[in-house]
């Protein structure tokens, strides 16, 4: 393709201006990554430097080591802390376990009542459809103070089915698999399987999820990052330290230990790194279930 | 069509739909109605309550604190979203090569801030701007001896260390949705306008930006609503509201008058006049979109 357009231009040398662009294209992007990359290297720099190291270097310590750096005053100390002194393995725990779970039960909700909405016509259907539609536009800040007091009223405060079970009603994700499955599944399969003779559950268990798997896993992971992420909802929620998902209790490490900043980056990483790992790992998954439709901060 | 008068698809549709409508009604619809009355009330705590009719908006609107919290949340949205934005665009712009080497990496790299959760994010910042210590001031020195290892980013200069931070968090998020869009454009025109003689300026002027303005318009939509809504940010940044509150927001004063002063009540009326700015923004967008559409 670039050739082709390269064919049209009646540059004198084409080859050596293009590779000028290129080059200066380039400058630019690697400038841009490293702006981007250099809080996440500076951040675990400082969580393998001691105390003293901190104030004197920038990154690693120099020194008399491989490549002018310090290796041997590199040190695992703050995430031994913290695993063996402040017990963050508990922390760690919580988050995989309320994100697990909110990512699973919003995602079947979401998946259920979108397919009802995509696929069955039935009395109340576009009443149900406008409300997901209204409820988009509702800010979440807004339900803080009445959600807590409906909790409260409940007796939910400070368990995880105070935090979870609100989560997992995502009006922005039945839409999305409203509009996703109306478009990728055809009514024909459904019509078949019912002539078959397949109940309506195992019609959607064992047709309509597999052909929503990459749908399905977009959403799994953009409501597991939500929740890990989230940290005015256990704030408000939790008071026992040992319900508290990372978000919380790195934030409360800060305020306790604010001159210790070593330990407070180990905690950081030890925060970020598992969503970093993931998406990595199913970043195309992602990136499609982000332009599919909107985060919803 | 699709429909079969059997009484289990009749039922199916409900079934499918109760876990969502259920736990929504619940969590969602029922709270929303609550904070209708719970914005005339009072409170002290969730059990003391005193109903003060429309006080709680009366006072809000000689709250220097409120208006303190409402000025820095518009200088925020407003100019981080006019940073933000742009450079998006360029970064998507310079991505937008399917003969680019390293692009998937390029665009891996410049998404991955986006992860990071604002807590985190804030964390990690108000480290990076420290005094003397801190990476943004001593890399600033080493680079131009002449700036001050003391700048009191975290003191004097709140707000464009928060744009920065949030610069590093969401150009590259915002930039997948230019991407998205871009890849749209048809070529044709774009080589067909080459051809014609327009210059790179003349074809995103004419050809480019009138293609993705439908996304562009979606992309400063959910910038401000995102930005009108921060909260975790600042308040890890600055470990609270941050000297004279320079990094008091609008979610931050509610979260402050609900839980710490418990006044659940204020802090409702607060999330209603979040709630109407919002969705001003969204009829504004829709009745801009109706404009572009008709002309």
């Amino acid at each position: 393709m670039n050739n082709s357009f390269n064919s049209t231009t009646s540059s004198p040398s084409p080859s050596a201006r293009r590779l000028l662009s290129h080059t200066l294209i380039h400058s630019v992007l690697i400038l841009a990554a490293i702006i981007t990359l250099i809080p996440f290297a500076w951040l675990l720099a400082s969580s393998i430097k001691t105390s003293a190291d901190f104030f004197t270097s920038v990154f690693l310590p120099t020194g008399t080591g491989w490549g002018g750096i310090a290796w041997d005053r590199l040190t695992l100390g703050h995430y031994e802390r913290l695993f063996l002194e402040l017990g963050i393995a508990r922390n760690l725990l919580n988050s995989f376990f309320i994100s697990s779970v909110t990512a699973l039960g919003a995602t079947l909700a979401a998946s259920m009542g979108g397919y009802a909405l995509a696929k069955f016509r039935f009395t109340g259907s576009s009443i149900v459809t406008s409300i997901v539609l209204a409820a988009l536009i509702i800010p979440a800040p807004l339900l803080l103070a009445p959600g807590y007091l409906f909790i409260y009223q409940l007796g939910l405060l400070d368990s995880y089915t105070g935090l979870l079970l609100p989560a997992m009603a995502p009006a922005f994700g039945v839409y999305l698999f409203r509009q996703a499955i109306w478009n990728s599944v055809p009514d024909e399969i459904l019509e078949s399987a019912r002539i078959d003779g397949a109940g309506e559950f195992r019609i959607f268990f064992t047709l309509v999820v597999p052909l929503m798997r990459p749908m399905i896993g977009a959403f799994l992971l953009i409501t597991f990052l939500g929740m890990w992420n989230n940290f005015i909802g256990p704030q408000v929620i939790f008071q026992s330290p040992e319900l508290f998902p990372l978000s919380v209790s790195i934030n409360q490490l800060k305020g306790v230990y604010s001159q210790d900043y070593g330990l407070i980056m180990a905690g950081t990483v030890i925060s970020i790194a598992p969503v970093l790992c993931l998406f990595l790992l199913l970043q195309r998954e992602f990136i499609s279930g982000l332009t599919a439709g909107a985060v919803k901060g | 069509m699709k429909l079969c008068a059997t009484s289990s698809v009749k039922a199916a549709p409900w079934l499918f739909l109760a876990p969502f409508l259920l736990i929504f009604g619940a969590f969602t619809a029922w709270p929303l109605a609550r904070s209708l009355i719970l914005a005339c009330q009072q409170t002290f705590g969730p059990t003391n309550t005193v109903f003060v009719g429309l006080d709680n908006f009366r006072f809000l609107l000689t709250d220097p604190l409120f208006w303190t919290a409402l000025q820095n949340t518009f200088v925020y949205a407003l100019s981080s979203v006019t940073l933000q934005l742009p450079l998006a665009l360029g970064l998507a712009l310079l991505l937008n090569r399917p003969s680019l080497r390293g692009r998937t990496l390029y665009r891996l790299i410049f998404f991955s801030p986006s992860l990071v959760g604002l807590v985190f994010a804030g964390i990690i910042f108000s480290i990076i701007f420290e005094k003397r210590t801190g990476l943004v001031n001593v890399g600033l020195h080493r680079l131009f001896p002449v700036f001050d290892l003391d700048f009191p980013w975290l003191q004097n200069y709140v707000m464009p260390a928060l744009i920065l931070a949030s610069l590093w968090m969401y150009v590259g998020f915002n930039m997948i949705y230019f991407l998205a869009a871009l890849q749209n454009v048809p070529r044709e025109l774009e080589e067909a306008a080459m051809i014609d003689g327009a210059n790179a300026w003349h074809r995103f002027r004419h050809i480019i930006l009138p293609e993705i303005k439908p996304v562009t318009s979606f992309v400063v939509l959910l910038s401000l609503i995102g930005s009108f809504q921060l909260f975790e940010l600042p308040w890890a940044l600055l470990s609270g509201p941050g000297p004279e509150n320079r990094g008091l927001t609008i979610v931050m004063y509610l979260y402050q008058t609900g839980f710490l002063t418990n006044d659940l009540g204020y802090a409702s009326a607060i999330g209603w006049v979040l709630a109407v700015i919002l969705f001003t923004l969204a009829l504004t967008q829709q009745w801009f979109n109706r404009k572009e559409t008709r002309s």
